[in-house]
């Protein structure tokens, strides 16, 4: 049985279509992403899945659980971090978590040695006792994690768990949810708008965009299924007329795009590509002011399938305001 | 109902470590009790009236000596004697004095001749207070000097005895059942309102709603824990307000529960009125906004400050469905009068009846998902 089993689902706001028509199935074990800018969708599926919002058309199992006909069997299997900081923070971390374990009916008994197990993966034990208010935003997003998990959920949905942290903060999320992960038999679906996030913390990654679904996939698959391996930027000196032209006929090149001055060739052969690059250059007397070579990014498989690249569609404002979430 | 147990105590540890909350709903019923209550309950003294005898005669030396009686004696007024009845009501206007008594000339001639004599009183008018106190001094010295010099009273007269059946209610304890009504209110809107808006907004609430709680658990949770704190508030208020208004015998055991028995009910009609308000806003702007206009509208028509009798027809309907109006009726015969619960039934029935429409219109409001 899949985690979770979405097909065709459709949830419109009035006469605007956040999330219009989307398929796809976790299987239990994965850690899965949906990856895409603001306003894609994202918040608005994952709200659907954890029987939040009703969706208005399509249909969704999560556990085997109908997420309309039997919301209540999806509840008692998911634990869910919606995007917004919602611990107390004037009530302690450990306390945080027991009211939740309370809220889901979690057995005297079992409680506090699962709070401590908890408390012990997401490396928060010393703090047990200090009010949230005293903890760092990675730190608050661990007691989240841990608060998601005390009822000993099937599949955890985290809605965007690292934006607003630090870079090392990041990396300690992933590793934390990884150690979880291994630990136990859960589902891991995550939202995200981080490239490197989605590629190295998830097993297969689906990116959305305007409510549709573009691609799905490992990461490793994604960027194979992306034309040209390699891509590399050079900047000349001074490049002479038809200079792109010349560089289209180097082997192995197949496409060239001129942004800026600077020459971002995606290459099947990257290595090949250099050194007739560095005798083509050398041959015309063309100086070669700088160079590098990378191997395609989810990044470029973003540009590949929503036809522009990630961060241009961060800064796009969304269609319209989110009236639910207030921000902090 | 163990979930609904989770949000009360989740509340309540909240509510236990916000001092500034607990003492920001507090003050102000306490700063309202002791201003208000002081600055309208006490005897208007020393108002300036001026004299003017243009007829000197012996009737009207008697009246100067009765007036200045009243100045050494209650000191509702102080006397000023005045020549000129020009310079008089040059200084009245002025605002020197407050107002001017004028023997009129053949005053005395017309007393023996029993011809209808008259004394003048012109008085500042702006202010009520002050000039219904002028009048009613005035008008008793006279109603004096009327009165055979000796002997009893001419048997055909009829004479009002006034017999007060509690004792003498100054105005802060007046005051008292308005502000214990008030701060169960404060609570309500700041713990109650507040929080629970702001809370909807930051997205509290979605960790509530992914959980297996039911829609009445929540509800529950919501409006337990927000009794509880609005019961506390209103039971700190009438200890503190009973000692600071001079409450006779405040902590007599038998009135203490039925006090308490009111402040529950209060609170639960008060969290119930709030929740309707409440159910469907999303904006946490909303009820800082209304919190003033609704605490007006409330407390005032109550007969918290003023007797419901001197209000025009509007707002005497806005008190009759007020639930403050009720409240206030049962504070003031338990702590004015003492009275059992007899007299105080019908204002509790009221409010549970209240609580009961709008608790059941709030729980049909009210939505499981965002
Ligand atoms: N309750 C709502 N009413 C109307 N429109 C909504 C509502 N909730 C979301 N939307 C709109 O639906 C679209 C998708 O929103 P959603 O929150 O799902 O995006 P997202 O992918 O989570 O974006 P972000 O990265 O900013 O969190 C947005 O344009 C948003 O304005
Ligand atoms: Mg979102």
């Amino acid at each position: 049985m899949n985690a979770i089993d979405v097909r065709n689902i459709v949830k419109k706001f009035g006469d605007f279509t956040a999330v219009n028509g989307i398929t796809f199935a976790v299987e239990a074990g994965e850690i899965f992403g949906l990856l895409g800018p603001n306003g894609a969708g994202k918040s608005t599926l994952i709200r659907m899945l954890t029987t939040l919002l009703p969706p208005t058309s399509g249909t969704a199992l999560v556990n085997g659980f109908n997420v309309v006909t039997d919301a209540d069997g999806v509840r008692k299997s998911i634990g869910v971090i919606p995007q917004a900081m919602t611990s107390d923070l004037e009530l302690s971390v450990e306390e945080n978590l027991l009211i939740y374990a309370k809220l889901y009916g979690v057995p005297r008994e079992k409680r506090t040695r699962l709070i401590h197990d908890l408390l012990q993966s997401v490396e928060l034990l010393q703090w047990a006792d200090k009010p949230v208010k005293n903890l760092s935003g990675g730190m608050r997003r661990r007691v989240e994690i841990a608060r998601g998990l005390v009822h000993e959920p099937r599949v955890f949905f985290l809605d965007e768990p690292t934006t607003g942290l630090d870079p090392v903060s990041r990396v300690a999320v992933w590793e934390m949810l990884q150690h979880i992960k291994g630990e136990r038999d859960l589902t891991i679906l995550i939202t995200t708008h981080y490239m490197d996030e989605a590629d190295k913390l998830c097993d297969r990654v689906a990116i959305v965009d305007h409510g549709l679904l573009k691609a799905l996939d490992s990461p490793m698959a994604l960027k194979a299924s992306v034309p040209g391996r390699n891509v590399l930027e050079v900047s000349f000196a001074s490049a002479p007329e038809g200079w792109a032209a010349t560089l289209e006929r180097l082997p192995d090149v197949e496409s060239v795009i001129v942004h800026d001055r600077i020459f971002r060739i995606s290459s099947r052969n990257g290595p090949a590509t250099t050194m007739a690059l560095m005798a083509a250059a050398a041959r015309s007397g063309v100086p070669v002011h700088s160079l590098s070579v990378q191997s395609t990014t989810l990044d470029d498989v973003f540009v590949h399938y929503a036809g522009r690249a990630l961060r241009d569609a961060l800064q796009e404002p969304s269609p319209l305001e989110h009236s639910l979430v207030m921000r902090r | 109902m163990h979930r609904a147990l989770a949000i009360v105590e989740r509340e309540l540890r909240r509510f236990r470590r916000s001092p500034m909350l607990i003492a920001m709903s507090m003050l102000l019923p306490i700063v309202q009790l002791i201003i208000l209550g002081y600055a309208f309950g006490g005897n208007v003294k020393h108002l300036k009236i001026g004299i003017v005898d243009q007829d000197r005669g012996l009737p009207a030396i008697k009246i100067r000596e009765l007036s200045g009686a009243v100045a050494a004696g209650s000191r509702t007024f102080d006397t000023v004697e005045y020549a000129d009845q020009g310079q008089a009501l040059s200084d009245l206007r002025n605002g020197r004095i407050n107002g001017v008594l004028t023997i009129p000339p053949e005053f005395s001639r017309r007393v023996l001749e029993r011809n209808q004599p008259r004394v003048a009183l012109i008085e500042d008018n702006t202010d009520n207070f002050a000039s219904a106190t002028l009048v009613g001094s005035v008008g008793s010295l006279i109603a004096a000097l009327n009165q055979p010099s000796a002997g009893p009273r001419v048997a055909g007269q009829i004479a009002l005895d006034v017999v007060e059946v509690y004792p003498y209610v100054p105005y802060v304890q007046y005051l008292l059942p308005g502000s214990i009504v008030m701060s169960i209110f404060m609570m309500v809107m700041i713990g109650g309102g507040i929080i629970y808006i702001d809370d909807k907004a930051r997205g509290l609430h979605e960790g509530y709603l992914v959980t297996p709680i039911t829609k009445f658990e929540l509800i529950a949770g919501f409006n337990v824990s927000g009794t509880i704190k609005a019961v506390l508030a209103g039971t700190t208020i009438m200890v503190i307000g009973s000692l600071i208004a001079g409450v006779p015998n405040p902590f007599d055991p038998m009135r203490l529960l039925r006090l308490e028995v009111v402040i529950v009910v209060t609170a639960f009609a008060l969290i119930s009125l709030m929740f309707l308000i409440m159910v469907r806003v999303t904006d946490p702007l909303l009820p800082r906004a209304i919190f003033g206009v609704l605490n007006t509208v409330l407390y005032f028509p109550s007969g918290a400050v003023y007797p419901q009798q001197g209000f025009p027809p509007w707002m005497q309907a806005i008190a009759v469905v007020d639930p403050f109006t009720y409240a206030v009726h049962a504070f003031k015969n338990l702590l004015l009068k003492n009275t059992g619960f007899a007299a105080i039934g019908g204002d509790l029935l009221y409010l549970l009846a209240f609580s009961v429409i709008a608790m059941t219109a709030a729980t049909m409001l009210f939505k499981r998902t965002l």
